[in-house]
């Protein structure tokens, strides 16, 4: 198991050495001069814009650049954002617990929700029922989640007046940010209210990025449970009359949750790609939005940085979805 | 799955074997609508996306207007169903004047070409990619593999978003950096079916009897790893359009005043409380068209996927 | 008995803040909806407004500043101050007691004196300042941008209470530059502080000034929170917490004003302001921008380098229909290059009247055929130009009616500002300009003199009469420099370089009960005399 994760791992390095190229090259290939938007319609003079040449180290041979980056990158100094000249490390780490946040909650209903619904439509195979919910789940599955987002803003927030626009909570309620999470800090607050608060502004975008995972989950789960349906231990429980129920529950849900389990993990790269778009919709404080307005800015060292750590982050997952599937299923290790 | 190629070498040697690979194409054809057809939702999808096809091809005969055409006296006019607005513009208008359905109507081409360009360059690349290193493996096998991890590491949207803005925003740059994003999935798809098929016994026998490497990865191996390639494939075309959507929401896909469903949708965004059909439309286009193209995916895989069938 | 209801009103306070009710419950907070993050709380590091109304704005105050509303000076950190009779040195009177913020993180032991007003000036200045590269970047932009350094010769301490700036050369715009955002005066003694704790970062990130609000919390892109300043020299503000919620999507901003989430709020969408101002719990405030939008012609090219076809191009657009698609009621047609808010401003110029039929005649006459060009539109909205793709379109259909044919061009913001520079550039422009101060040489002078040819003069265009006139008007008193300025005017619109499109008109949407709000025509949003009746 040891060797299988530290293969696994192995692997992971050449990557990550890619992904640091990648998001080098890529900002420096980005047409647009960061120092001129700076200026504005106001301009600079030749000198000195050499003079913020250099003073960002955009002087220096591209190679040296990339030397530079990396060894810094090492020590955990990703560069300073060029708009507001705060640390890209720092910025990241106080937007990323909005992100997780909003990604745990919508994993948790796309879960809640959508293996349910895969077993009820693999127990009633055939039925309305299943081709009903299928076929939800495949309207799901093809939403586009930035109109989704914008009908669900004008259904709640506009017509029925149900849940607020934007924001993480109410700005009634301040207290001191111990966690970063809003539902844990607005509970740990002791402001009655605050924690309704938090969640009635949690609720529709964890809804709008759970739809793609929740379809997927479901209909991975269906088919799952439909091949484990037919295998024949689970055909000899049945036959042995064992309830249909603990059929279900014991025997087909346990070894078809293996591959769900797969399906899950390998969601977070999903959710945090729909978080660009949900995060957007919603004005929600998180990376996301963080990366779309610094492309817009072209804040060269926020994108350069927050792409690295956020494709270190999915890799990170990644592997260990694939150490927690070969613990499950030892053949695939070999 | 039945080897096409060893059928047609057999046809080289016997004239009369002919009319047998024809009769088995044929077979092989009825097989697949059979039971493609018998998923309902199938057949409903490609009756839709048959329809959105024709539209997009007629689309300058069925549009009643010139989609940038403005009509100053109309601006933000309702659907023609609720007050105040006119059976002129079916759809209403948006905020410059212009015909919210001829604009629809043309989006569909948009749409449709963005998919099938996506998808034709992605399959492309990503085959050929994928077939050299399935068949080259080693070092050249390690190499490429890493890169499509690489590209893989990053969210899609988020890759493609940033590539965008080295490329500059606009729909072939959109679709450019789409391709990219979906390319992986090809190659990895293609590589896998190489080193299946590799160590099969009609590889080794077209190999001994002298075929070139590029007759094999072709010829020989390739027919044989279509049918996951068609499955991936249509997947790519809905997510291709999904993702150009996406991208012009962002304001990185095709520019205004392009009728790109995606971009009508970011144009749209400061009236969505004011003017309800200029937000709900283009997006329900595009589900129209990813849900088409989705069902039909799901027929194509139950039709072609012999392992689901039994199922 | 005493004792107990002492407690008893203790536990009241608990409970009330147990409840969930904010700690001031009877406090006035005012909400306002604003559009983005600040870029930091250090305004002398950068130059978006949205960072100087969240900082110098509210926390701040310069030596002399802007009355509120105008862009008239007034004296503000300075008490008085003298002008010496060549122009070349301004002497600084100090308004003495004036206290800085007193906050969890830092508590003054002195009041504002002259060592302050040299740290805050010489911080962006002179290089050997500890602060002068505080954060990695610091480029002081705007200080830079105004020519501080060459118009500088040296900040001297009087004594504590008087400063005297000495300058290379006479500058009657220099006055008005110390009102703006970078001019702030900032507590040396806090910076020393945060210095000797090797915090210097936290200048930008927790500012102390002297201004009418003091700094709580910030958190990005969520909400900034202050407090009222209870020192303040002006007096204590009337409401007590002043709330920046961020919204950076305008239709969500409009909504939270709607539902009461806030109070105030900038920048609605130009299409909605009618049904905004027909909402009975809001009232809607307008005002002219300092601005200019504008479309410039290459003069170095032919046909353009001649007037009469700059004229004819400029009779075939139909400002009006600008108005009412792209801004949408929120312009005004500009006859001008300076805005009708400045002074000197020409009220007797007459526009160029839209009339194509005339327009194709003096295009035949000027032997111009089959003319096309290109028309380049900015990829970004801006106050002067909120669309200027949807622009560009509308120019493109009214060139279309008199046989020219155009081609759009946009290319990304950066590129677009430096290409755009090129004398040799190929197509009209479409740019704007929002003015800094207040002076109408930071317009004339910096978009239409020869110097700024191949930079911000995007016409290329180098008049000597016009140069001549906008040179004599740098110094001098504010009547004879508006003369001038008149006369330049006269010969810019005779000369057409540029097509004048639009000034913005600002709206502001706010609810009914804010009372006190004074528009500022530079385009920031300050809260200083800001009420909320009941």
């Amino acid at each position: 198991m040891l060797r299988f994760f530290l293969h696994r791992l192995g692997l992971l390095i050449p990557t990550f050495i890619g992904v640091s190229i990648v998001t080098f090259a890529f900002i420096r290939l980005i047409p647009g001069d960061p120092i001129l938007m700076l200026a504005g319609e106001r301009g600079m003079s030749a000198e000195r814009y050499a003079e913020l040449r250099s003073l960002y180290g955009y002087d220096k041979p591209l190679i040296v650049q990339y030397f530079d980056y990396a060894w810094s990158a090492l020590q955990g100094d990703l560069g300073t954002s060029v708009v507001t000249k705060r640390p890209v490390i720092e910025e990241f780490f106080t937007l990323f617990p909005a992100t997780i946040e909003l990604a745990f909650v919508a994993i948790i209903i796309a879960v809640a929700v959508g293996i349910p619904l895969g077993v009820l439509a693999a127990v009633k195979r055939g039925s309305w029922l299943d081709q009903g919910l299928m076929g939800v789940a495949l309207i799901g599955y093809s939403m586009p989640i930035f109109w989704w987002g914008l009908l669900l803003i004008i259904l709640f927030s506009g017509i029925l007046q149900w849940t607020p626009v934007s924001g993480r909570i109410s700005l009634l309620y301040f207290f001191p940010q111990v966690t970063g999470f809003m539902l844990i800090d607005s509970l740990l607050s002791g402001q009655e209210g605050a924690f309704k608060s938090a969640l009635s502004h949690l609720i529709l975008p964890a809804i709008v990025l759970a739809t793609i995972p929740l379809a997927v989950i479901a209909r991975q789960t269906r088919s799952a449970m439909l091949e484990v349906l037919g295998e024949d231990y689970v055909r000899t429980a049945r036959a042995k009359g064992m309830p249909p129920r603990r059929v279900i529950g014991l025997h087909a849900l346990r070894n078809a949750l293996i591959p769900v389990i797969t399906t899950i993990g390998l969601q977070v790269g999903v959710l945090l790609a729909g978080a660009i778009l949900t995060e957007t919709i919603f004005s929600w404080p998180g990376i996301g939005k963080w990366m779309v307005d610094s492309v817009f800015k072209r804040d060269y060292a926020v994108v350069q940085g927050g792409l690295l750590l956020i494709a270190g982050i999915v890799m990170i997952v990644n592997l260990l979805v694939d150490v927690a599937y070969g613990l499950v299923n030892p053949r695939i290790r070999h | 799955m039945v080897h096409v190629e060893a059928q047609e070498s057999d046809a080289h040697t016997k004239p009369a074997g002919e009319v047998t690979v024809w009769s088995i194409r044929r077979q092989r054809a009825l097989e697949f609508w059979h039971y493609f057809s018998r998923n309902k939702g199938a057949v409903i999808g490609l009756i839709v996306f048959v329809a959105i096809v024709l539209i997009a091809i007629f689309a300058p005969l069925i549009a009643p207007y010139n989609p940038a055409a403005q009509d100053r006296g109309a601006l933000l006019l309702p659907p023609f169903w609720q007050e105040g607005g006119s059976t002129a513009y079916l759809l209403g208008t948006d905020a410059v004047g212009r015909d919210l359905l001829s604009r629809l109507i043309y989006g569909a081409r948009f749409s449709l070409f963005v998919g099938l360009f996506v998808v034709t360059l992605s399959v492309s690349v990503g085959v050929i990619v994928g077939l050299i290193a399935g068949w080259f493996g080693g070092w050249i096998d390690t190499a490429i593999m890493r890169v499509m991890d690489v590209i893989l590491a990053f969210p899609s949207l988020l890759l493609a978003l940033v590539l965008v803005a080295i490329l500059g925003p606009g729909l072939v740059n959109a679709m450019i950096a789409i391709a990219l994003i979906l390319q992986p999935h090809f190659v990895r798809l293609t590589r896998g079916s190489v080193l299946a098929e590799k160590r099969r016994e009609y590889v080794t026998s077209a190999e001994v009897a002298g075929a070139s490497a590029l007759r094999l990865m072709f010829v020989t191996i390739l027919p044989n790893c279509l049918a996951p390639l068609i499955v991936q494939g249509t997947l790519a075309f809905s997510n291709a359009i999904l993702d150009a959507a996406a991208l012009g929401f962002l304001g990185m896909g095709a520019q205004p005043p392009t009728p790109e469903w995606g971009t009508m949708l970011a144009e749209a965004r400061e009236f969505i409380l004011r003017a309800w059909w200029v937000v709900t439309f283009p997006g329900l286009a595009i589900l129209t068209t990813v849900l088409a193209i989705n069902l039909m995916g799901d027929g194509l895989r139950d039709a072609l996927d012999p392992k689901l069938r039994e199922s | 008995m005493k004792f107990s209801r002492k407690i008893l009103a203790a536990t009241a306070l608990f409970a009330a803040m147990a409840m969930g009710m904010p700690l001031a419950a009877q406090a006035k907070t005012l909400v306002y909806c604003s559009e983005g993050s600040p870029e930091g709380f250090d305004p002398a590091l950068y130059t978006a407004g949205t960072t100087f109304d969240a900082s110098s704005k509210a926390v701040y105050n310069r030596l002399l500043q802007f009355k509120p509303g105008t862009t008239e000076l007034e004296n503000a950190l300075a008490e008085s101050y003298d002008v010496s009779d060549d122009g070349l040195e301004y002497t600084f009177h100090l308004r003495p007691g004036v206290k800085f913020h007193t906050t969890d993180y830092f508590t003054p032991t002195r009041e504002m004196n002259a060592d302050d007003v040299i740290f805050s000036f010489e911080r962006q200045w002179k290089e050997d300042n500890p602060y002068f590269s505080y954060v990695e970047g610091a480029s002081w932009e705007y200080f830079n941008g105004m020519s501080m350094p060459d118009l500088l010769e040296s900040i001297e301490k009087v004594d504590d209470m008087t400063v005297k700036f000495t300058l290379t050369r006479a500058e009657a715009p220099f006055l008005a530059n110390l009102g703006m955002d970078f001019a702030n005066i900032l507590s040396k003694e806090y910076a020393d502080k945060l210095a000797e704790a090797g915090n210097e970062a936290d200048l930008n990130q927790k500012p102390v000034g002297t201004g009418p609000f003091q700094f709580v919390a910030y958190q990005p892109d969520a909400v900034i929170r202050y407090k009222a300043n209870p020192d303040y020299f002006r007096g204590k503000q009337p409401i007590d917490d002043l709330v920046f919620a961020i919204t950076t999507d305008t239709s969500v901003r409009q909504q939270k004003l709607k539902a009461g989430e806030c109070q105030v709020m900038p920048y609605p969408n130009p299409a909605d302001i009618e049904s905004l101002k027909g909402d009975d719990s809001l009232q809607v405030m307008e005002q002219e921008g300092l601005n200019v939008g504008y479309l410039a012609y290459n003069t170095k090219m032919e046909p353009f380098d001649k007037p009469e076809v700059r004229k004819a191009l400029n009779m075939a657009i139909n400002k009006q229909a600008i108005l009412d698609v792209v801004f949408q009621g929120a312009g005004e047609a500009a006859k001008n290059p300076i805005p009708p808010t400045m002074w000197s401003y020409d009220e007797a110029t007459e526009d160029d009247a839209y009339d194509p039929e005339k327009a194709k005649q003096m295009l035949a006459d000027a032997g111009v055929e089959n003319l096309s060009m290109k028309v380049w539109a900015m990829p970004v909205a801006r106050p002067y130009n909120p669309n200027a793709r949807r622009m560009a379109e509308l120019i493109q259909e009214d060139f279309s009616k008199i046989g020219v044919d155009v081609e759009i061009v946009s290319y990304e913001w950066g590129e677009y500002l430096e290409r755009s520079k090129a004398e040799d550039r190929d197509g009209a422009v479409l740019l704007g300009w929002t003015g800094d101060n207040g002076d109408p040489d930071n317009f004339l002078a910096v978009l239409l003199g020869c110097d700024a040819v191949g930079g911000s003069n995007r016409a290329q265009w180098c008049n000597e009469e016009f140069n001549d006139l906008i040179t004599k008007a740098k110094s001098g008193t504010q009547e004879e420099r508006a003369e001038l300025y008149k006369q330049a005017q006269e010969v810019f619109k005779r000369e057409a370089p540029w097509a004048t499109i639009a000034h913005s008109v600002t709206v502001m949407p706010m609810s009914k009960n804010v009372t006190g709000y004074k528009q500022d025509p530079l385009g920031g949003h300050a809260f200083e005399g800001v009420d909320i009746t009941e």
